[in-house]
């Protein structure tokens, strides 16, 4: 099988499955006893939290590790709503959001709370200058810095540059940015951040969120004091050291690993245009993270493309997998103005950690093939 | 010297089984579980196999299972999804005054959200009064969250009794069952359960891997949104490795169940506070000895201070707590030792044995002797005037 869906998910690297094995097997009391052992498996937690740290040039102090990205991103957007509930009832959000965005969002227009939407270009980021228009009463606006189907890297800086004139908080879905392009959240400036050890090489059902500055945060997960009381919980340590040592990882590998996603990106680029002429890769104007392809194949629906695809052993998503099930065109290049008989042919491919050259070039004749296959099967039944 | 870990009511040990099945998903075994592709498909029979698991130690049917990420999540999800499909006349959440901190803090958040909230309070021996209970209990109860086994004192409270009266109001019932799984039998069914909170890491599963237990046709809103996992009641990539894990250690707690093992441990339990109490005669036993978790024994040393005992053993090489780990950060006495009605100096001069698997029967003596001596350490010291209150 050729893994090209590390958007999706990410094999855990060995070293991070070593790290949680002995974890497992050795650090086995709770971090907030108050005896030894206790505070052995505290000083893991540490560590962890100052690894998770350096990845994104944050203090220790500002992490808070959560269950995973779309719990993170939940407390981070109701838990700012609510904290700031007193200056307003409104959030923004861009229409190229996460599932777990627009989750978030729906909880608290449940609740009461106004909806905006910023806007996307057609090459697939967010005009900062939509911050200026909005309505008086917005608190939070959340913008994510990659998407996770296009990888166009939107302008978190610029957003949070006019939002901060204005005394609007800024969170950022940074889950499909983390680990694969340099994160400064001193110079980006968002208030609340988001990462995912899952998609840097880390174990699933871990995440962490960073609150700068005491940005305020009201807790959605009550208990204890875990988290400086920001959330409650027992924390899942093995998870939580093995995170810390996938950011470890990623943070050393950054550069390297950048330069080297990017060739094999713009190979597999090349040969999608080689094979099908008329190949739609989105986004192309846009900066982009380094590992990941949305491209439309007109005449080839996507759910067909990925049967054919599994058939010959490559893996790779039709829009995001959290979406999977459905042949309806993604909402993020329905937001881009992408016509939707051109959405409905995309299919995202994403790179990482295990792909190789050998890879790119054995999986570009399969996908001519499977290209070849769906639009016959949409021709049959046409 | 042989270590003691007398904290079982913390965390517990992941048992090498679970880790062995854990491992291979953290290997080779990957894929998001909700992809299409060929691996998210074994990714899902994994998920299932182990969601029928948990149900199983429970009673429950597998589609009522929702893996969360931790018993607090859980029991945040059961107050916070319940109330808040609630209906405008039906909208008051009753709790004893014992529960943990996740049920607490949680009726206290949604206090500030307009939710009327009950404290129903324990009484001396940490047991809830079902005629007490009673009197709080009127048509415009929503939901009861009372706990089975209290995780600092370990008591039990009369969960059978105590649905009766929340069904004969038309209330749900959640129960944080926590402390009591794999400990003893639960069958929600039987128990007649709406809500049933489960922790993988007291019953030798992994941290980080828990269940709310859901029966039908009860309406919950989720907590985390936005996706359609876990039958849309918790979104978010399900945490495989952990899930399994929490899989096998449940079908191994219903065996050892089975097998009378956590019988022993409370009969341990019982011999420890007989032998404690015979040779401190100033202890006493916080809660109830007889509507008790055995494995679970709390004791007020007067004049010693708990964090001082606790520092003490485990330079001897046993580890006990002070009330409970979860507690700890925070400074003040036991929320649950005061509602018994002690005095906060003898909440703090309090110590929580709690026993488990990893007891054995000669590690009673240990214990006892370990204990005595360091109340006589901590006293001596305390009558040279320089007992440190951390």
């Amino acid at each position: 099988m050729i893994y090209l869906d590390h958007n999706a998910s990410t094999p855990v690297r060995p070293e991070v499955r070593d790290a949680i094995a002995s974890c497992l097997g050795d650090l086995h009391a709770n971090p907030s006893s108050l005896h030894r052992e206790g505070q052995r498996a505290r000083a893991a937690l540490e560590r962890a939290r100052d690894q998770v740290a350096a990845l994104v040039a944050a203090r220790s102090d500002e992490v808070v590790f959560v269950s995973g990205g779309t719990e993170g991103d939940h407390q981070a957007l109701i838990g700012a709503a609510w904290a700031l509930e007193a200056r307003g009832r409104r959030v923004a959000i861009s229409r190229l959001e996460h599932h777990a965005v627009h989750g978030a969002a729906e909880v608290l227009e449940r609740g009461g709370f106004a909806i905006s939407h910023l806007a996307a270009t057609h090459e697939g980021f967010v005009d900062p200058a939509e911050v200026d228009s909005l309505p008086e009463d917005t608190t939070v606006i959340s913008l994510m810095l990659a998407n996770n189907e296009t990888g166009v890297i939107q302008p978190v800086a610029g957003v949070a540059e006019r939002a901060a004139r204005r005394g609007i908080r800024v969170h950022t879905d940074a889950v499909q940015a983390a680990g694969k392009i340099p994160i400064d959240l001193e110079a980006l400036g968002a208030d609340y951040t988001v990462i995912s050890a899952h998609k840097l090489g880390g174990p699933k059902g871990v995440g962490a969120l960073i609150v700068r500055g005491g940005a305020p945060l009201e807790s959605l997960l009550r208990g204890s004091g875990h988290e400086r009381g920001r959330r409650g919980g027992t924390e899942n340590l093995p998870g939580i050291v093995g995170f810390g040592v996938a950011a470890e990882l990623a943070a050393r590998d950054l550069m390297a690993e950048g330069t080297r996603l990017l060739a094999l990106r713009e190979r597999l680029e090349a040969g999608l245009t080689a094979a099908a002429s008329d190949v739609v890769i989105h986004g192309t104007r846009a900066p982009r993270l380094p590992n990941t392809v949305n491209a439309s194949f007109p005449g080839a629906r996507a759910d067909h493309l990925l049967m054919a695809l599994d058939a010959r052993g490559v893996a790779v998503s039709a829009g995001a997998a959290c979406a999977s099930g459905a042949v309806e065109p993604s909402p993020v290049l329905t937001a881009m103005g992408i016509a939707c008989d051109l959405a409905i042919c995309a299919l995202r491919f994403s790179l990482g950690h295990t792909t190789t050259v050998d890879e790119i070039d054995l999986v570009i004749p399969r996908i001519a093939d499977a290209v070849r296959v769906a639009r016959s099967a949409a021709g049959a039944r046409a | 010297m042989r270590e003691i870990y007398a904290d079982h009511a913390a965390t517990t040990r992941p048992a090498p089984e679970v880790r062995d099945a854990m491992l291979p998903f953290l290997g080779p075994r990957f894929g998001n579980s909700s992809s299409v592709h060929r691996r998210g498909e074994a990714a899902r029979d994994a998920l299932e196999a182990a969601r029928a698991r948990v149900a199983a130690l429970v009673g429950a049917a597998p589609e009522g299972i929702v893996f969360t990420a931790s018993g607090s999540e859980a029991n945040n999800l059961a107050i916070q999804g319940v109330l808040a499909c609630a209906d405008a006349s039906r909208r008051r959440l009753v709790i004893s005054s014992i529960e943990h901190p996740s049920v607490i803090e949680t009726a206290r958040h949604l206090e500030t959200r307009g939710i009327p909230v009950t404290v129903v309070p324990v009484e001396s021996n940490g047991v809830l009064d079902p005629g007490r209970l009673a009197e709080a209990l009127a048509a415009d109860v929503a939901l009861v969250s009372v706990m089975w086994v209290n995780n600092e004192i370990g008591t039990l409270q009369p969960i059978a009794e105590i649905a009766r009266l929340a069904r004969a109001v038309g209330a749900r019932f959640h129960c944080d069952a926590i402390q009591a799984a794999g400990k003893l039998p639960i069958d929600v069914e039987t128990a007649d359960l709406d809500l049933l909170s489960i922790a993988g890491h007291k019953f030798h599963g992994p941290p980080g891997a828990a269940a709310l237990v859901v029966r039908r046709r009860t309406r919950l809103a989720p907590l985390i949104h936005g996706g359609h996992q876990e039958r849309s009641r918790r979104a978010g990539t399900e945490n495989l490795a952990a899930a399994v894990g929490l899989g096998v250690a449940a079908e191994r707690a219903q065996r050892r169940l089975a097998a009378g093992e956590p019988q022993r441990a409370c009969a341990l339990g019982d011999a420890l506070l007989g032998l404690l109490l015979a040779r401190i005669p100033t202890a006493r036993l916080n809660g109830d000895r007889a509507i008790r978790l055995g494995s679970i024994v709390n004791l007020r040393l007067p004049g010693v201070d708990g964090e001082a005992a606790l520092h003490e053993l485990d330079l001897e090489g046993i580890t006990v707590s002070t009330g409970s780990a979860c507690s700890a950060a925070s400074p003040g006495p036991s929320h649950v030792l005061l509602a018994l009605g002690l005095t906060p100096e003898d909440a703090h001069g309090s110590v929580r044995f709690s026993l488990g698997e990893d007891i054995l029967e000669s590690d009673v003596d240990t214990l006892v002797e370990g204990t005595f001596r360091a109340v006589e350490r901590l006293r001596a010291l305390d009558h040279g005037g320089t007992v440190e209150r951390r």
